[in-house]
């Protein structure tokens, strides 16, 4: 589905509201201005690595966007714009990506998995979170992320078909965003497209165009509001494009070609919507450079944050494998 | 209020089961064949009908999705207990468990913890079919951040079933399968008891030798002592109950006053649990050993088919051929 065409008309009524717009365009701002810097920083050395969400921004920004606070985002390790949108500062939430620790923030303060790089196996911890929210009686609905890639793994199965028979109120969001790494989707599946994966399991697939982020605002907020109405899981799938390598170590070159890539600039979420907002008059370029200063700030702080050395604690490395350390680990903590 | 009964392992663990969800709403147990049926082996018999469908509760075929689940449950305030069917079953969850059951809190710096536990039907000794047999505690001991038990009585049972619900770590509870109708009277104070997670205890008291063992194996060091016993050797016997944390203390102690040592263990002994006792102890009691610590292991094989599983495991007979061998004279 789309809402808002590549030349920024809108193709169907029924669009978010103006104030979700304006939001969204912030957010995509911001995304895109913290892929850049993050990418920036991994050039100088300050990052070991950094998966860019370079041209998925719609789909970062929307899956944070329609959550409440009490909902759960579970992101994959590609996702660190979706996660800082959620509210968990961007150097915090880079702490893997810069090796201070493996996860920098605390998962219940903007109820934000830890993201970590195992593809899928976080769909069943989603699947457990809004389980016991139900049993609980609370009103959770739990977005799980995850790539075309990471669907071939056997615990994204698994979560969608524990997630139907609990009836859990997650939202499976699949960013297609045609590759795994150098592998092409259709290396990946045979099915006619990611969303029929849910079919087999008793879930109701949408697709939705993953570079117009009215569209994936209206799906996803669509999919939330039925979890939510205890209606169980949602499957939706957005079609997207990953514009940078898979990281800075990877060379793209080998496996697609520029004219690919080049056909995918038209359809940046950022332009697009932008173009929408100014034909309708509600951007102006002092709204604009309003909304850049701020991405601007934004990664400023990061950049200060994540050139920041801090002396990382080798006693930390003992203190937390149990909520005890063993005689053991204390022995070996005073001697490291 | 405490009573003693004589009950069967699984009859404790059904009841430490039972005991932990009747003290604790956050409990909820769940797995394949665990609901109406109470499992293939019944340790949850009853549960459902006793507490409702969302406590004790059937999921589908998946254990990779069962032990996932149960790391989510854990991060939203439940104290889940999951039943793996059979030891090799275990391992599609394996993943799961070494990413992520063992890594959570560390990797969070102990912002979320998993108060979790997998039940594993464990070991041999009751002519299982291949892949219903096997001794899977090294994986599990070989990860960071997993406590992991056995118990070898039906005491122990309950309190480490207890004690594990209620830890605020994830614990790999090794359930011998061939106890599982050994039967004792049973202590039951409805609450946990005192610490039996990360202490060993001494089994049986003696002078010559130590035998050290640990789930299966501790009825088999126990008849090996009292065969010794008429034959004038007096062997000491010390229960590890705890794999991880590993109880150094006492174990070290009773080789230290016996100055001889043969670990016992059904797993095989290349890169093992049994390894790593006979590694720390020496490293730790050098001085006082009169031998080298002998292991009596199963062999460095796939389990063996039923009719020949008695060729694996370790008997009385290689128990005490090891500890004749432990240098009593110089020769
Ligand atoms: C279990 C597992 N296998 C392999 C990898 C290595 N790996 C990292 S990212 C990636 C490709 C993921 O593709 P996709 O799911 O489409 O996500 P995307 O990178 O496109 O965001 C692979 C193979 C991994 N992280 N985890
Ligand atoms: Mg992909």
């Amino acid at each position: 589905m789309t809402l808002i065409g590549v030349d920024g008309r809108a193709v169907r009524d029924a669009l978010p509201d103006d104030a979700a717009l304006m939001r969204a365009l912030q957010g995509l701002i911001t995304a895109r201005r913290l892929n850049e810097q993050a990418y920036a920083l991994v050039r100088q050395g300050r990052l070991a690595v950094y998966p860019s969400s370079h041209g998925q921004e719609a789909c970062q920004v929307a899956a944070a966007q329609v959550l409440d606070d009490g909902d759960w985002l579970f992101p994959t390790y590609r996702d660190t714009a979706a996660i800082a949108e959620r509210g968990v500062d961007p150097v915090e939430a880079l702490s893997l990506l810069k090796g201070d620790w493996h996860c920098g923030y605390d998962p219940y303060e903007h109820k934000v998995a830890p993201h970590t790089t195992p593809l899928a196996t976080q769909l069943p911890h989603a699947v457990g979170v809004a389980h016991a929210a139900r049993l609980k009686g609370e009103p959770t609905v739990v977005m799980a992320l995850c790539g075309d890639g990471g669907t071939s793994e056997g615990d994204f199965h698994e979560a969608l078909n524990f997630a139907a028979v609990l009836k859990a109120p997650v939202v499976f969001f699949l960013q297609n965003n045609e590759y795994a790494i150098s592998v092409p989707l259709s290396r990946q599946t045979a099915a006619p497209s990611l969303a029929h994966k849910g079919i087999g399991y008793g879930i109701k697939g949408e697709r939705v165009d993953g570079n117009d982020v009215a569209a994936v605002l209206a799906v996803l907020k669509d999919a939330v509001d039925r979890a939510r109405a205890g209606e169980g899981p949602q499957l939706v799938e957005a079609h997207t494009y990953r514009m940078q390598a898979h990281t800075n170590a990877d060379d793209a070159t080998r496996y697609r070609t520029d004219d690919e890539v080049a056909a995918w600039v038209d359809r940046d979420p950022i332009v697009r919507l932008e173009k929408h907002l100014r034909d309708r008059d509600l951007l102006t370029d002092s709204l604009l450079s309003e909304m850049r200063e701020a991405a601007e700030k934004k990664a400023a702080s990061m950049r200060d944050g994540i050139n920041r050395d801090i002396a990382p604690n080798p006693s930390d490395l003992f203190a937390y494998v149990y909520a005890t350390p063993t005689t053991q680990l204390q022995e070996q903590g005073a001697q490291a | 209020m405490t009573v003693h009964e004589k009950l069967s392992m699984g009859q404790a663990l059904n009841r430490a089961l039972r005991d932990a969800m009747a003290a604790d709403p956050s409990v909820v147990v769940f797995g394949e064949d665990v609901g109406p049926l109470g499992g293939v082996f019944r340790i949850t018999d009853g549960l459902t009908a006793e507490f409702g469908e969302d406590r004790c509760f059937d999921t589908p075929l998946a254990e990779s999705g069962i032990v996932g689940v149960a790391v989510g449950m854990a991060m939203n305030g439940m104290r889940p207990v999951v039943e793996m069917q059979f030891d090799a079953f275990a391992y599609p969850a394996f993943e799961q468990i070494v990413s992520h059951v063992a890594k959570m809190r560390n990797r969070t710096r102990g912002k979320v913890s998993l108060p979790m536990v997998i039940r594993v039907p464990y070991a041999g000794g009751i002519g299982g079919v291949e892949h219903h047999c096997d001794s899977s505690e090294a994986y599990y001991a070989h990860t960071p951040g997993l406590h992991v038990v056995a118990p070898a009585t039906p005491s122990d049972a309950y309190d480490l079933l207890r004690e594990a619900i209620a830890s605020p770590d994830p614990v790999v509870f090794l359930e011998p399968k061939k106890l599982y109708w050994s039967k004792e009277e049973v202590e039951l104070s409805g609450r946990p008891r005192a610490s039996a997670i990360g202490r060993a205890v001494v089994r049986r008291e003696g002078t010559d030798a130590t035998l050290i063992a640990y789930g299966p194996s501790v009825p088999v060091a126990l008849e090996a002592a009292e065969v010794a016993d008429r034959e004038g050797r007096s062997l000491q016997v010390v229960d590890l109950r705890s794999i991880v944390p590993f109880d150094d203390e006492t174990v070290c102690a009773a080789v230290r006053s016996t100055g001889r040592a043969v670990v016992v263990a059904e797993a095989s002994g290349f890169a093992s649990v049994s390894s790593e006792i006979a590694a720390r102890v020496t490293e730790r009691c050098f001085h006082s050993l009169a031998a080298p610590i002998r292991r009596v292991t199963g062999y460095d094989i796939p389990y063996p088919p039923p009719k020949l599983e008695h060729i694996h495991l370790p008997n009385v007979e290689r128990v005490l051929e090891a500890v004749d061998d432990l240098q009593w004279e110089d020769s």
